[in-house]
This record gives structure tokens, sequence and C-alpha cells, in this order.
């Protein structure tokens, strides 16, 4: 996490689905709709437990995630802040609603617990194979947000992150993370509450009468309403107008098209964060993100160890790709490293940045096993 | 409630800035059951600020866009997934989802199994028109067997879903059948659904002439209407009959009518003693 905080104090020993819970509530989220799934039912299980204890608290477990993700873009609308949390099989079934998310834009964060795939695959084991699904898994050319954590402390941090972002630009929001950090137990930090920043969505000021529900504003957000809070408006998931009834005129298609684009791109040095380890004259690079940015950073110190000037890009944010980051670390580096237990996705990304200016080198690994630290440190003194 | 008749209740009810003419063909018995929902509500004398109408895909899913409420235009099937979110977290608000056939029994089938099971306080109208009007005309899931449509150009040769006995079965609060012909009636289910505390479903039969009339000869929208008048009968009336009678009829009426609370009743009564200090 790229965001510095003060001081520390109360510490408890959790697993990573027990700090995502953590992390929603501090961020404000009152709400739970999901289905169970391995790996990720921790998550559920606990807000079972948790929201009923604070005010206005609410939790329902659906027929299926299709439904989980609806009755979440509910309580949305209705003013919640609202996330569920699925695995590899759940998040293709929840692509529908998302696209319903991003086109009505409806703020929720969803948690993917990646397991290995395709299909019912490996449940129990850890896999980063939903990444692009996570980019472009539901259908029509859309913007979103995509967000990985690497260690239990930042599946709290990046929770309360995911939530910010969601109500700050009225977007779904996923966190990625994948089967070992979230059955990890390790202690970690909870922050007091002047030490992390919570963002509620912008409402609305003005009388009900002179709002429209999509009108173009300066940052291309347009502020929300609660359902119920006077001002009454039409959702829709077809292509609407700025006072939200469908259109199919290309001049306003086109202007909320591109204003569900622009509004996250213009801001994207608020919505990239990435932490980097040992880049000042680093002339090989490791880009990872999740459970292997942890290999990968004891690898980059084993490799210092042996006199290598080894670094580690550690992406908090997946997409939109922190292009800027990327770019910097290359100027200098020779070579970069991209580990991921999928066969290639997030080096997509970076070689399109890269557009064969430097060597990059890929470590791909599909049984269901973590990259290790000797695995990377392999290929950083091979170099 | 102030008294207001035809155009008044459609000046106030109806939104000012939506971009008519509607969708619905003429014939078409959608705009009725519009109407009888803004009766509904005025006859309830509920504010405009504490109804969500939810709506699915369909032809049925555009009557959303033309009432002055809170209104969602949800995807196809899961309107109830929306509603159930919108009715937990705001438990006031009174929460009216309006399906298709194949919206609520096909694609949502389970939705709609699933909400009358947990009876979630919410009120599905079900606007049966036995086919895909919007999409061209496909047989759905309540298409009669032997009727035609354009995916059975030979014939249905499954059997229809009964919309009212899934939904008993499912443990609904209130289940009632109208139809656009007897619209004084389905003022009052509509009005009974919404002050019912759980779940209510109202299926209400209304007639696609453009879509299911004229490929299976009924010649105008007229002989639909008179085939309502004709076929559907009060429950009481149903009951009577021999059961060779009882094939060519369709019951009509309240089929269950329960008083248990809604779940987000018991979820906050619950919460409540939770917070308590328990």
């Amino acid at each position: 996490m790229a965001r510095p905080r003060k001081k520390r104090n109360k510490e408890i020993f959790a697993l990573g689905n027990e700090a995502v819970v953590e992390g929603a509530l501090l961020a404000g989220c009152t709400f739970y709709g999901g289905y169970p799934i391995t790996p990720s039912s921790e998550i559920m299980e606990i807000m079972a437990q948790r929201l009923p204890l604070i005010p206005n608290g609410s939790f329902i477990q659906m027929e299926d995630e299709i439904a989980g993700l609806g009755s979440v873009i509910g309580a949305s609308l209705a003013g919640r802040k609202a996330m569920t949390a699925t695995s590899g099989p759940g998040f293709s079934l929840m692509q529908e609603h998302l696209g319903y998310g991003c086109i009505t834009e409806t703020p929720l964060v969803i948690v993917n617990v990646m397991r290995g795939g395709p299909s019912t695959g490996l449940p129990t084991s850890p896999a980063q194979g939903d990444v692009q699904q996570a980019r472009w898994g539901t259908h029509g050319d859309h913007s979103i947000i995509v967000l990985s954590a690497s260690n239990v402390q930042e599946c709290l941090d990046n929770t309360i992150e995911a939530f910010n972002l969601a109500e700050k630009y009225r977007t779904p929001v996923i966190l990625l993370i994948d089967e070992i950090t979230a059955h990890t137990r390790e202690k970690i930090i909870i922050p007091n509450p002047d030490e992390y920043e919570v963002f509620n969505r912008i409402v609305p000021t003005m009388p009900p009468e002179w709002y429209k529900p999509y009108e173009e504003t300066v940052r291309g957000v347009p502020p929300m309403p609660a359902i119920g809070s006077g001002y009454r408006f039409h959702v829709t998931g077809l292509t609407h107008d700025t006072n939200g009834f469908p259109t199919s005129r290309p001049d306003e298609v086109r202007e909320l098209n591109e204003r569900l684009f622009r509004k996250i791109d213009q801001f994207l040095h608020d919505v990239q964060l990435v932490d980097e380890v040992d880049t000042e004259d680093a002339e090989i690079v490791v880009i990872a993100y999740g459970t292997v940015a942890r290999s990968a950073e004891l690898a980059v110190k084993q490799a210092r160890d042996l006199g290598v000037k080894a670094g580690l890009l550690k992406l908090s944010t997946l997409f939109p790709y922190p292009r800027k980051a990327t770019e910097r670390i290359m100027a200098k580096a020779n070579t970069l490293v991209v580990p991921e237990m999928n066969m290639g996705q997030i080096s997509r990304e970076v070689k399109r940045v890269n557009n064969g200016q430097v060597s990059v080198r890929t470590i791909n690994k599909v049984d269901g096993q973590i990259i290790t630290p000797a695995e990377i440190l392999k290929v950083l003194t091979r170099v | 409630m102030v008294d207001m008749k035809g155009t008044q209740l459609i000046h106030e009810y109806l939104r000012h800035n939506k971009k008519f003419p509607h969708v619905f063909c003429a014939g078409c018995g959608h705009g009725i059951v519009l109407g009888s929902l803004i009766r509904a509500i005025h006859g309830l004398g509920l504010k405009k600020d504490e109804v969500c109408v939810v709506a699915g895909i369909g032809c049925s899913g555009r009557l959303a866009a033309y009432v002055d409420f809170n209104t969602v235009h949800t995807t196809h099937g899961r309107a109830l997934t929306f509603a159930t979110g919108i009715k937990m977290a705001k438990p006031g608000m009174h929460v009216i989802v309006v399906m298709g056939d194949g919206d609520s029994m096909a694609i949502g089938g389970n939705h709609l199994i699933h909400a009358a099971r947990r009876n979630i306080g919410v009120t599905a109208l079900i606007l049966n028109n036995n086919i895909y009007g919007m999409t061209g005309g496909q047989c759905s899931p309540t298409t009669p067997s032997g009727s035609f449509s354009m995916t059975t150009p030979l014939g249905q040769m499954e059997q229809s879903f009964d919309c009212v006995e899934l939904c008993t079965a499912a443990k609904a609060n209130y289940v009632a059948r109208g139809t656009v012909f007897h619209v004084k009636k389905l003022d009052k289910m509509i009005m009974e659904g919404i002050s019912n505390p759980g779940f209510g479903v109202v299926e209400i039969l209304t007639p696609c002439h453009t879509q299911y009339g004229r490929k299976n000869k009924y010649k105008t929208p007229v002989d639909m209407y008179k085939m309502l008048k004709k076929d559907v009968i009060d429950i009481e009336r149903y009951n009577k009959l021999s059961e060779a009678d009882k094939a060519a009829k369709t019951p009509a009426g309240v089929f269950v009518q329960k008083d248990e609370s809604g779940l987000e009743e018991k979820f906050y009564e619950m919460a409540a003693r939770c917070q308590g200090g328990v």
C-alpha cells in the first residue's frame, strides 16, 4: 500500500478473509449479499456474525452469485455501502451484474478469492487466473478498477481502498486475492479511525426537481442520491441519457460511454497504487502482485545479497494497469521479470507498455502451487 | 387520499420528463396493469418517495420508466434480487417488482421461488402474456401446450408452468391471479399484495396480440379479451365445476393469504435484540 500511516495500535491474528471483513467494516460497509464458495466462505460467515451487531447492518445469503450481486446493487442504490465475495465459478456468474454496476455507476466491492480453474478447477488451491476476466469479463466495452492484495494486512488496507475508490468514482471495484493470502493467518494492525480515510459517495444538494441523475460534472462522476431520499429517478441497464431514460441517439450514447471511461482515466494518479522495493538503481525488476509478490520480495533481497541489482514493483492496482510506474522502472532497468500463477495475464500488460524496449521474462505456474522465492531468484541470478 | 380520476392520476403519477410514447402495442394489456398499479398505490395513499418499482427485461420491464416513483430497470430475470437488496437496505420502502412470464419463470425462476420461500416483503406483479413479446414471439414457460410461437412452429410440446401453484408451493404469503379484463378485482389484488407484510405475487393475465394472438387464431385483440372474459372464472365457481369442465377454464382470485412477517422484519428484530447487548 502506497498510503502511509502514522502510528499503529490494536493488533490481531487473522486470516486474509477475516482481514477483508475488518477492512470492509472500517470502510463503512453495512450490507453483504452473496453465496458461499470455497475459498472465500469465511468472509461471508464472519459477515453473517458481525453485520447484525452494527446499526443498520444487513446480511443475506442469496440463491446464487447472480442474485448475490443483484442484492448488493439493490442495497447500494438504496444508499448502503455493499459488498460480496466469491471465487472463480461465482465470479463467472457475476459478470452479468458487474456490467450492470458499471453502466448504472453503482458503487460496490467484489472480492474474488482466486482458485485454480478453469471451471470447478482446484477449489482449495491458489491461482491468479481471473486477472483478465476481472478486467474484461463482463460484456461491452467498459472501464473498471481492479485491486489486489499480497498479504493479510493488505487485505484489510486494500478493502478500505476498494470501498473508497468505488464510492469516489461510482464504479464496481474488484479486489483479487488468492487462496494462499485468504487462508494465511498472521498478525495485522487495525488502524485507528484517524489513520485511514473513508470516502462517502457525493449526494446531490440541489432541489429534487433540478436533479439530473447522469449529468456531466467536473470529475465526470454525477452525485448519487439513495432510493427513498426524495430524488426519484430512473436507473436502467439500457444506455441512457442524462435524465436516466433509455436512448439510442448517437450523441447521447457517445457522451455516456466516453464519460464512463473518462471519470476513471483522468484520475489515474489516484487509482494506480504501487509499491516499490529497491528500484532506485535496479537493473532487473520483478513486477508482481498477490501472494507471488511476497515470494518476489524475498527473492529480490536474496539477489541483492548476491550482488544482483534487483528491485520489485508490487502492484496493488492491476487495472487500470499502472503504465506510468512501469515506464519509470523501464527507464533504468534492462530486464523485467513477471512471475504469475497463470500463463501470462499481467505480463500481457507489461509487454504492451514495454513495446519491445527492454527484455521481459515471465515465470508461469499453473499447477496449484505457489511460485517460490527460489524459482524467482533463479531467474534473477541467471539473467 | 385526494380523490383523483383518469387524467388527474395520469398527471400526478406519470413522469413528465419521460420521452413518451410508450412501447406498448395497441391492444396490449400492459397499459391496463400500469393504470391498475397507479390506482392501487393512490388508493393506499402511499408517498411517491416510499415506493420503488423494480422491473425486469421485456415489454413489462419498460413499465417502470413511465411512473414517477423510485424506479429501477434491471437485468433479465433478476429483478427480484435487486428488490431483495433494496428491501433489506430500506425496509420502509414499498418495493413492487414488475416482471413478465419468461422473465420471472424461465430465466428468473430460481429467484422467484427463493423470494417466495424467504418471504421477503416485496410485491411481484407477473404480467403473463404466454409469450416473449419484445424478443419477437418465442415460446415462454407459460405458453400453453399445443400453441404456436416462433420457436414452436409445430406447436408447443412442453407443459406450461402454473404460476399460482408454483408460488403457493414455494410458500409465498399472498398469491393471486387476476386479468386485465377484470380490472376492479385487479386493483384490489394489487392493493392487498402491497399491503401484505411478506412476499406477495399477483399473476396478471394480459394478452399479447402482436406476438401470441395472431399465431394462435385470435384474429383481433378484442378476441383475446373475450377469451379472458369467457375462460377465466372466479376460484369459487371454478371449484364447483366438474373435472372435465375445469380443463377449459382458468381460475382467478386470491389463492393464498397469510400474515407472516417478511424476512426484513424478522432480520431487523433479531438484529435489534443482538444490539441490545444479549
